[in-house]
């Protein structure tokens, strides 16, 4: 049986057929991670193949789900792929794996990452880098790119990322595979190890449309362990998507069709626009006029945070603890310092030094304080086109797969390969990335669309719409 | 805006980052690039805009004060690296 290569829906009509049972499911899936794992890299250590506590009979009973390595399961090493925190093992579970397991899921194990996150290619793992199912001399995307290669390469089912900013998205753009950054507050972020709190999310990431729906409708809602997280109630997602879209509004921003734009990627959404177009959806151009200043907006809030949230690792409650040189200031101080220099990776360095400076006495107002400004424009030009727009359609990632070292050695064009993804996070609406169609290379393209603060119901609904008359999430990468 | 060898030591002070001598030479080009693309911000005129530092319209949070169930301290104190009887152990801090 090949069950590895289905949907979690098709699963669940066959277990609860009794045609399957979950352990066959995992048998399956141990089966395929032993032939292509050492090819793909994908996960940050072996998951567990055993079923593992299924609570409840929900939605999701006998499904097994990957999380990133910054989700918290309890009595699991929970590492961020970060030498620092080495040895983690997570003393509760996050609200999302407390909400998989109620709904019947096995939380089968953790995926590779970038370092805490830091990251669009998933290099900066402190274990190894993940592969793009689609060409192994490729990136998976990141910082979920394990998360997203795992499901790309029928490794996993459905898997849990993180976004703050883009990190959902932009590894299942350059993946083929599906993923949803909710609207801030939608899913509780209790037991995420966090990077940007006012940026970061929980979604999922799964082979379609259907399964994405399913797996946001478990994890999403309220949660008094998280006070940001929303008392909106979540609605049917799975029901949502068969609605008409017939009449539904899609405006393309034009600051996003500018140069560096991929000729490949440019073809892709001419062709998705004609055929969103056919089933009766209808365009607008119009102007995000602030797009321009949003990398740079995000490099100084998600790093000023990101200083903030991981003054907790030092040595003292968690992880890695380094002993300082007789010349420190003090015992203690050197402590930290050395703990911070062998346990923190380059990239994490190099955010934590960006966001320290631009909170640090006499530069907070001209960078930090002024990123706020901006952030504000930011998310005026989104609340101005919802006024007339149901959504709006961009790329995912301006290109597909780069290749493995391609941008390491160069951070800023690094941080640019997120340049359609990161608005979403500051202005805080939601957005899904669906894959719409090959580059010349073979490589996968994605399509982004944007909605309403809490409008992932009719994101949904468009995504499926799109999906259901295009045949590209049923290709599958040849390993 | 052209950064020093010391400013990248100060700022890696305040962050208690101890970096070899490489790491603050390869750091200070690096975050001179990246300060040079965000200082675009400045041709924005953001004198009459509020800072937006949450997305969301949120005051006070408030929750009932109720005792309930939390993680067991031993469980805490277990994944730390260092404790003695009930409590984090760190180096010396007053000589």
């Amino acid at each position: 049986m090949n069950l590895h290569v289905l949907t979690a829906m098709e699963l669940r009509s066959r277990l609860d057929s009794g045609s399957v049972k979950p352990q066959d499911i995992l048998e399956d899936l141990r089966g395929r991670y032993e032939s292509v794992e050492k090819k793909v890299m994908a996960f940050a250590r072996p998951p567990s193949f055993e079923c593992r506590e299924a609570r409840a009979a929900g939605a999701l009973k006998g499904i097994p789900v990957v999380i990133k390595d910054n989700i918290c399961s309890r009595g699991d090493l929970t590492e961020c792929c970060s030498k620092i925190l080495k040895g983690f093992v997570a003393p509760y579970d996050a609200t999302v794996v407390e909400k998989l397991k109620e709904s019947g899921a096995s939380i089968m194990g953790k995926a590779n990452m970038d370092e805490f996150a830091f990251g669009s290619s998933c290099e900066t793992s402190c274990f190894h880098p993940t592969k793009n199912p689609w060409n192994l001399d490729c990136v998976p995307g990141g910082s979920s790119g394990g998360s997203c290669a795992c499901v790309a390469a029928d490794e996993a089912i459905a898997a849990l990322g993180s976004d703050t900013g883009g990190s959902i998205r932009q590894p299942a753009s350059l993946c083929g595979v599906v993923g949803m950054k909710p609207t801030y507050g939608r899913v509780s972020r209790y037991g995420l190890v966090a990077f940007a709190s006012s940026l970061d999310q929980i979604g999922p990431i799964t082979k379609d449309v259907r399964d994405n729906a399913v797996v946001l409708g478990v994890i999403a809602g309220h949660d008094d362990h998280d006070a940001t997280s929303a008392r909106i109630s979540v609605p049917d997602y799975l029901a949502e998507t068969e609605k008409d879209i017939r009449g539904l509004r899609v405006a393309i921003p034009r600051e996003y069709f500018v140069e560096g734009i991929d000729p490949d990627v440019r073809q892709a959404m001419m062709e998705v626009k004609a055929k969103l177009e056919s089933l009766g959806v209808r365009f607008g151009e119009v102007s995000l006029p602030h797009t321009g200043y949003a990398v740079a907006v995000y490099y100084i809030i998600a790093t000023a945070e990101a200083s903030s949230n991981l003054a907790r690792f030092d040595g003292v409650q968690y992880g890695l603890r380094q002993m300082g040189r007789a010349e420190d200031e003090s015992a203690l101080i050197g402590m930290y310092k050395e703990t911070r220099d062998k346990g923190f990776g380059a990239e994490a360095k190099r955010r934590l030094i960006l966001g320290t400076y631009v909170l640090s006495s006499g530069y907070y107002d001209a960078y930090y304080l002024r990123a706020s400004r901006v952030r504000r424009l930011i998310k005026e030009d989104f609340d101005k086109v919802f006024k007339e727009y149901d959504m709006v359609l961009t790329p995912t990632s301006p290109t597909p797969a780069f290749r493995i070292g391609e941008k390491t050695g160069d951070p800023l064009s690094m941080y640019l390969s997120d340049i359609y993804t990161i608005s979403v996070n500051l202005a805080g609406v939601p957005a899904i990335s669906v894959p719409c169609g090959f580059a010349r290379s073979g490589l996968p393209i994605g399509m982004q669309l944007i909605g309403r603060p809490f409008g992932e119901a009719d994101l949904y609904r468009a995504a499926f719409h799109y999906e259901q008359s295009t045949p590209w999430h049923k290709q599958k990468p040849k390993l | 805006m052209p950064i020093s060898r010391d400013d990248v030591k100060y700022i890696a002070h305040l962050a208690r980052l101890g970096l070899t001598e490489q790491e603050v030479s390869h750091f200070q080009g690096q975050l001179e690039r990246i300060l040079g693309y965000v200082d675009k911000l400045k041709t924005l005129d953001v004198s009459r805009v509020e800072p937006m530092t949450h997305v969301l319209d949120l005051k006070n949070v408030y929750r009932k004060d109720s005792v309930v169930p939390s993680i067991d301290p031993p469980a805490v104190l277990k994944i730390a690296p260092a404790t003695q009887g009930q409590f984090y152990k760190v180096p010396k801090v007053i000589e």
